[in-house]
């Protein structure tokens, strides 16, 4: 992405029949160019070609447990919500060679492994994704070390930013104050606009120079104020239906104070430890590591592998694992998302999108589950918070 | 050292030496494969060593922090990594990736009496202390060095141990959980030799590395003798596969093992030590 200039922020209109322009000036940048997709029976981010690679029409239903794939009736690029898949997977992909090693007089020698890694333009980030985003930068960019192939693939990466015309049925970005509309982190972000009357166009903010110099070469026109008070519009009628709401309060000590709480028990009962809701997460950023050789013996490599502090494996160490009951498995997963990221990194590691609600095969929501100790909290002993409230200000 | 540029990629080191310490423990000692400006690490910091094609496993440094030129990691063969680097042998080529992690608060502890607290295999982490602490002696007050072994088949440098007892200036005191014929010294848990070792409870730093359960007990004990919470020091351990904060493994409540340990300030913990499953 572009260095950020405050000055490019006049918002133009871009007509549908020109953002295949849009793409091709990408490609011709030698971009690798992805974007939302059909497949897999679900929108999914993939490489796009042309403009007719979008999902054009379709949209989705989403609640806890159930995606289904719908036919709008309209042309929409963007009228959809979050798939299954997140940007993560080219930022920070499942699978990676971290190096290779051959045999040698000597023992072993690391062998010369560079890979060109080709840039990526992606077509369509929501905000609950740039935020995410965001948060693996953070994660992977800004500790004691830099995660030298996510800073590889991170830092020539082109953003186009969608603001969300509907919101899904497990969406809460609003709450997490992470969208609907994107404020910042992308070089274009679009709002789409479909009339009644057959016009479809989008309104284009800049947030970068480098995305102004793209946006030279698309045809465009200044908006006009009725056209940027309909993106408004959009942006506040998609905030205000939102599927979900998280209050986020205090939200890190309400966790603290309830490591036991009668409400991880409850949803030991119903998780299966599947996992689903780390691969989805677009924040979840565990890998566990695997070496490997051929069967000459002379050859071998250190592969990372997306990893979830769902399965047992996870926390093992000798004698067995720390973590052995699905409830503490739980426990950690939700805790780390909204309590100890917080500590860890500054930031929630939510970002509202919803996916762990819409992919878990149990429609587990992670919304409810904190109500549910929240609520507990405010019944049972009104005092109580406060005073533990203090302790924890202590520790 | 850490390639910062990429801290994934091990250096090669060459087994120098092989020592056997007890039935089930060895040390090794690495020498770089090329010549390097050294390896300098602080007391209680570990490091990544690998095993071409096998894998890799955080082992705590051992050896004293002055020489440079070599570096020791006593070890457990009770994995498949370690019982690889049991199967190289002298000779063999490891990967060395490190020193990650927080230090022992040697400087800290200065014009303070010691007390370090060790159970089984914990006692090498603290070793380097010991180290540094011998040779900067006249800087800190009392030391107790209070060690409690499973049997006396497993007590860890038996010899280093005695040579120390010699010396006037540290108090060294021996513990087994069950004894065998013939051995004369005490009999329990390493938490009853508390009472009675030499300290000034208030200006106290304690260093503890062990089972959880036996940290667990050494700090209540160390508090009933009035050693302050922000004064007692501790070294966790858990799942570790990058050792530099990136793959989750080694959470601990809102810390990161790898990073914000393995040495902790007990007071910075304690709301989460102990809990089960955290």
């Amino acid at each position: 992405m572009g260095k950020n200039n405050k000055n490019t922020t006049e918002k133009v209109i871009l007509k549908h029949d020109h953002f295949q322009t849009l793409i091709d000036l990408l490609k011709e940048r030698e971009y690798r160019i992805v974007g939302p997709t059909l497949g897999e029976g679900a929108i999914v981010y993939d490489d796009l070609n042309t403009v007719d690679d979008l999902p054009i029409g379709w949209t989705d239903d989403q609640d806890g447990g159930v995606y289904r794939l719908k036919k709008r009736n309209d042309r929409a690029f963007f009228g959809y919500t979050v798939g299954p898949h997140s940007w993560k997977k080219f930022l920070f992909p499942s699978q990676l060679r971290l190096w290779k090693a051959r045999r040698d007089e000597n023992g072993f020698h690391i062998e010369n492994d560079k890979n060109e890694i080709r840039k990526f333009a992606f077509i369509g980030v929501r905000s609950c994704d740039l935020h995410a985003i965001s948060v693996q930068d953070t994660v992977f960019m800004h500790g004691i070390y830099s995660e030298p192939n996510y800073k590889a693939r991170r830092e020539h990466t082109f953003i186009l930013a969608v603001n969300c015309g509907m919101a899904g049925g497990t969406c809460f970005c609003a709450s997490m104050s992470t969208g609907p509309e994107a404020t910042s982190g992308f070089d274009l972000a679009l709002t789409e606009i479909l009339q009644e009357k057959g016009e479809h166009y989008f309104v284009v903010e800049t947030g970068t120079e480098l995305g102004a110099e793209i946006l030279l070469n698309v045809p465009h026109r200044e908006a006009k104020k009725e056209e940027i008070h309909a993106a408004e519009t959009i942006i506040k009628n998609t905030s205000q239906s939102m599927g979900r709401t998280m209050e986020t309060k205090d939200i890190k000590d309400l966790l603290y104070r309830n490591y036991e709480h009668p409400r991880w028990d409850d949803v030991a009962k119903r998780c299966l430890t599947c996992a689903n809701c780390t691969m989805v997460c677009p924040t979840c950023f565990c890998t566990t590591v695997e070496d490997v050789t051929d069967l000459t013996g002379e050859h071998a490599e250190r592969w990372r592998k997306w990893d979830s502090c769902f399965t047992m494996d996870f926390s093992f160490i000798h004698g067995g694992s720390i973590r052995a009951s699905a409830k503490s498995r739980y426990r950690q997963w939700m805790t780390h998302k909204l309590a100890t990221w917080i500590d860890q990194f500054g930031t929630s590691g939510c970002v509202g999108c919803g996916r762990c609600i819409t992919w878990c095969p149990v429609a587990i929501d992670i919304t409810e589950e904190t109500r549910e100790i929240r609520k507990s909290e405010q019944t049972h002993s009104p005092n109580n918070s406060i005073k533990e409230g203090n302790n924890n200000e202590n520790a | 050292m850490v390639d910062t540029a990429n801290p994934f990629i091990p250096t090669q080191y060459r087994i120098q030496k092989v020592l056997g310490e007890t039935y089930d423990t060895f040390t090794v000692e690495l020498v770089p494969l090329q010549d390097n400006d050294g390896f300098s690490f602080l007391p209680g910091q570990f490091n990544m060593l690998y095993v071409f094609g096998v894998g890799e496993a955080p082992i705590s440094l051992c050896s004293d922090p002055a020489i440079e030129t070599s570096i020791k990691h006593t070890i457990r063969a009770v994995g498949t990594v370690t019982s690889a680097i049991q199967r190289l042998g002298r000779g063999g080529v490891v990967g060395v990736r490190g020193p990650f992690g927080t230090h022992w608060p040697l400087d800290d502890a200065k014009g303070n009496d010691v007390v370090i607290v060790a159970g089984g295999i914990g006692l090498a982490p603290l070793r380097p202390a010991l180290y540094q602490i011998f040779a900067h002696r006249e800087k800190y007050g009392r030391i107790a060095l209070l060690f409690g072994a499973r049997t006396p088949h497993d007590i860890l440098y038996k010899h280093e141990l005695e040579r120390w007892r010699g010396r006037f200036d540290v108090e060294i005191k021996v513990t087994v959980d069950s004894a065998i014929n013939g051995w004369r010294g005490n009999v329990g848990v390493v938490t009853t030799l508390i009472p009675g070792a030499q300290f000034d409870p208030l200006n106290t730093i304690a260093m503890i590395c062990g089972p959880e359960v036996m940290m667990r007990f050494t700090i209540k004990e160390l508090q009933n003798r009035g050693v302050k919470t922000e004064n007692i020091y501790i070294s966790m351990e858990r799942n570790m596969k990058c050792g530099v904060g990136f793959c989750g493994h080694c959470q601990f409540g809102p810390t990161f093992v790898c990073k914000d340990g393995p040495i902790f300030r007990f007071d910075r913990i304690n709301t989460i030590f102990g809990k089960r499953e955290i």
